[in-house]
Formats: C-alpha cells, structure tokens, sequence
C-alpha cells in the first residue's frame, strides 16, 4: 500500500481551491433552505414583506452561484484535475446551478404570495407545508451525501422525491375537484397550484444533486427517477 | 484471430534484471496496434527500462537478463534466433534528446536505408527520404534545405528529424522516450500532432512524466508502479479516458492526482 508523501504546495492548493468550491455549494444550500423555509411561511402566514426579503435574496444567490462556478472553471484551467478531482469539480458545477434553480423556484412561490395579495386561502396548508419539509430534508440530505462522498445515501434521496411527487398529485386532484366544483375558485386554486407545483421542481432538482452525487463517487451517469410508463393515475 | 484483431505486442509474465536487480516484474499487457499507448508512473519505476525491452535495446546493456515473453505479432522477440537488427528496423525508437547524426539532414535519413539497402540508385533514395521528411512534418518547413547540418536546426525540428529518420526504415512500431521533455510548448504540440497523424498507420508507445501529455494523446494509458519488492510492474492498463476519470485503482488515482510524491 503506497503511503503518500508529504503534500505538494500544487497539491495543497487545489485542496484549498477544491474546499472553496465545496464551501460555496454548502452555503448555496443553506440560502435555499432559507428561502423555502420562508417562502412556504410567507405563504402560511400571508406575510408579503417576508415574500418581498425572499425574492429579494435571490440576487445573493445568483451572484454566489456564478462565483462558484468561476472557482470550478478556474480550478480545471489551472490545475487539470484528473479522476476524482475532476469529476467532484464537474459535480459542484452541475450541482450549484440545481442549486440556483431552486431557489428561483422558492423565489416563485414567494412571487404567488406577493400577487395574491389579500386574498384568502382557497384551503388550509396541508400537503404544502409536508412537500416543502420534504424538499428541505431532500436538499439537506443530498448535500451531506456530496460532502460525505456517499453513493449509497444519495440513491436513498430518491424515495423521497417519489413522495413528493404523491403529494403533488394529491393536491392537483384536490384542487382541481375545487375548480370543477365553483369555477370561481379557480384563481385562488391555480395560485395553490403554481405553489405546489414549484416545490415539486425542487423536489426534482434535488434529485439531480443525488445523481450527480453518484456521479462523484462512482463515475456512473445514470437517472435515479425514470419517467413512469404508467401516467393514468393523473387523470 | 486475424492481424487486426490481434494485439501488436503481446508481453507474457516479463522480468527484467539489471544483474541481480529485478528491475522488472511479471509484467503483462497486450498493445493494439495503430494506437498510442502511453506508459505514466514516478521515476525510476521502470517505464523506460520496458520500453527498451521491445526492441531489445536492453541487450546493449551487459549484464541484462529477462524472462518470459514478447510477441510481436506472435512471435518471441527474445527467441534466440531471432533477427535483432530486422527487429529494431520493425520497432524504432526515438530519445528524450534529440540525437540526430553530425551530418546534414539527407544523410541522416538516409543512413538506414543505405545500411539496409533499402533503395537501389539515388532517385529512389532521395524519394524515401522526401517521403520520411514529409510524413515527420519536416519537409515544408525545411524548403527544400536538405544539405543543411542537422545540427542547425532547431530541437524541435530535430526531434522531428529523429522521427524521420526511424519513418525512413520502414518500421511497424514507434517506441517514444519522452520525446517532448526537452522541447518549449509548442514544438511539444507539433510533436503531438505528429504522433496522432503516425497512429493511423504505425503502433506508438510512448513514455512521458507529463500526464496531460499522456491525456491528450494516448488511446490507452498503463500505469507503472514499484512493489514491495522494488521491481517494476503495471498495477493498471486501460482506456486513456478511462484512466483519467475514473481509475479503478487507488494508487492511479493518488498519483495522477499529486497526491503521490
């Protein structure tokens, strides 16, 4: 077994520049965590100056984004990362832009509560608030898989987005009984709907971060939630 | 099996000793002809003395020995009837310098084919070696100045002479000793170039301390190690894309990745 020398100052530096990027997608997690966090709140409690702080944090989020990008890129011009290294760069770049979409989806759920205004809820948060948990215990659980280099816990993640995409349905199907019911209700239902159906992108997204996760460690592409053949029990 | 489904090189169960040194140990790998193979791995690991053990330079050195097998198109380069001299015209090497022959470019790629007989008159000479100069990538930039001292030109150029020279004898095999350490970057990528453009008709293994070199040029990359009992050995052999994303073994990846010495 080859015990390795001491550490190169190269070889240092790319650790450092490879921790930076790690850092970066971790904190692009927690602003995602945040911002679902408060976007469903804005949501719950009618709050629109809390909706307004939440569309108004994307900006950060972009902007964090495309400066770890620019470490990934960075990184591969000067330092042509091979194996590991290189596929754990490509995950990060793969997985901070996942990262950014979702939170433009929680910035879009902030955006309904901004446009309904005063409005009453067409229903009580129910299976809303379960998908958003389950969204942030998705993100949660794909960045400790990244960091840990865990294959195993990130093919576990995608039950969790078989769950979210039940509850999914379950509110569509409510919903539209609504709908066909009183078609008055149905601005009031499509804004639940639009809200629902954002955080069923997160949930998918999340999903991504898990593949690319196996990605990482194993080297494997592969789908980890292929498209059912079965779709009847939309109708 | 026919000719291209076989191997170009078949090494069975290879030591090498320099005396009592086993410098080489059961070394085994099958080379695909037209291909690029690139040998990678720390100094001193053995990657040159193998090199050397396809066109049995080694023999230059006293006091070598080797065991088990080299085919090259299934036959034992080591039989003992073997032909030496057919065998380093079929399998050419190039140095890490340059070492062209203190005469003018003509004469160096000419030598072999004199030596040979490989042409009957001066036209047909004169064609071989326009041929070779052209397919080393030196004829148009040279213009026409084959009487020019070798020693004038440029490293790179030289290098490219080198190959020339090998091209001139007609060989199967290019065997590369690092052939682009001594030159700047871009002789090194003209030499590049060149390798590519030679794959398509000649068997290239080439060895190289730089591993982006290996990436970029090589179909297929092994990987050379010392054991534990400080003899040379290949602890990985695959497809070069495959090596550089995703080796199978950890110490591939500690050492393309620095993390060894």
């Amino acid at each position: 077994m080859t015990t390795p020398r001491k550490t190169t100052a190269t070889r240092a530096g790319l650790d450092h520049a490879l921790h930076t990027i790690e850092d970066g997608v971790l904190r692009l997690g927690e602003m995602v965590d945040v911002a679902i966090q408060q976007a469903l709140r804005s949501l719950a409690e009618r709050d629109t100056s809390l909706a307004r702080q939440v569309v108004n944090a994307d900006a950060a989020v972009n902007r964090l984004r495309f400066e770890t990008e620019e470490a990934c890129l960075a990184l591969i011009a000067t330092q042509q990362p091979a194996a590991g290294d290189l596929r754990t760069v490509v995950a990060a770049m793969n997985i901070v832009s996942d990262l950014e979409r979702m939170a433009d989806h929680a910035a879009g759920i902030a955006r309904i509560v901004l446009r309904m205004g005063d409005e009453p809820l067409l229903k009580p948060l129910i299976d809303i608030p379960r998908m958003a948990e389950a969204c942030r215990q998705m993100v949660r659980d794909s960045l400790e898989a990244f960091v840990r280099r865990d294959a195993e816990a990130a093919r576990a993640i995608a039950g969790m987005d078989d769950t979210i995409d039940g509850l999914y349905h379950q509110v569509f199907r409510e919903l539209l009984s609504f709908m066909v019911e009183d078609p008055g209700t149905t601005t009031r239902a499509l804004y639940l709907l639009f809200a629902a159906h954002n955080l069923e992108r997160i949930g998918d997204r999340a999903t991504n971060i898990a593949e690319r996760v196996v990605f990482m460690t194993s080297g494997e592409m592969r789908e980890l939630n292929p498209e059912p053949r079965d779709t009847a029990h939309l109708e | 099996m026919d000719a291209n489904g076989r191997p170009k090189f078949e090494v069975e169960d290879l030591d090498f000793f320099y005396g009592p040194v086993r410098a080489l140990r059961q070394v085994s790998i099958r080379i695909r002809r037209r291909k690029i193979t690139a040998l990678i791995g720390p100094s001193g690991c053995g990657k040159s003395t193998f090199l050397r053990c396809l066109n049995r330079m080694n023999d230059t050195i006293a006091g070598t020995r080797v065991a088990g097998r080299v085919l090259l198109e299934a036959e034992d380069i080591y039989d003992p009837e073997a032909d030496v001299v057919e065998l380093r015209r079929r399998v050419g090497m190039v140095f890490q310098k340059p070492n062209p022959f203190p005469q003018s470019v003509f004469d160096n790629v000419a030598f072999g084919p004199r030596v040979l007989g490989l042409a009957s008159g001066r036209g047909e000479l004169e064609e071989l070696v326009e041929k070779s100069l052209r397919r080393a990538a030196l004829w148009d930039e040279l213009g026409g100045r084959g009487e020019e001292p070798a020693m004038s030109l440029s490293l790179g150029e030289q290098q490219r002479l080198c190959i020339a020279r090998v091209l001139a004898v007609e060989p199967e095999v290019i065997l590369m000793d690092e052939p682009c350490s001594a030159l700047d970057p871009i002789a090194t990528l003209k030499i590049e170039d060149l390798m590519r453009a030679l794959s398509q008709d000649y068997t290239i293994v080439i060895v190289t301390h730089n591993m982006q070199q290996a990436a970029r040029v090589s179909d297929f990359t092994a990987m050379m190690m010392l054991d534990e009992s400080r003899s040379g050995t290949i602890i990985e052999f695959d497809q070069t894309r495959k090596i550089f994303t995703l080796p199978a073994d950890q110490r591939t990846e500690d050492y393309i990745t620095g993390r060894y010495g």
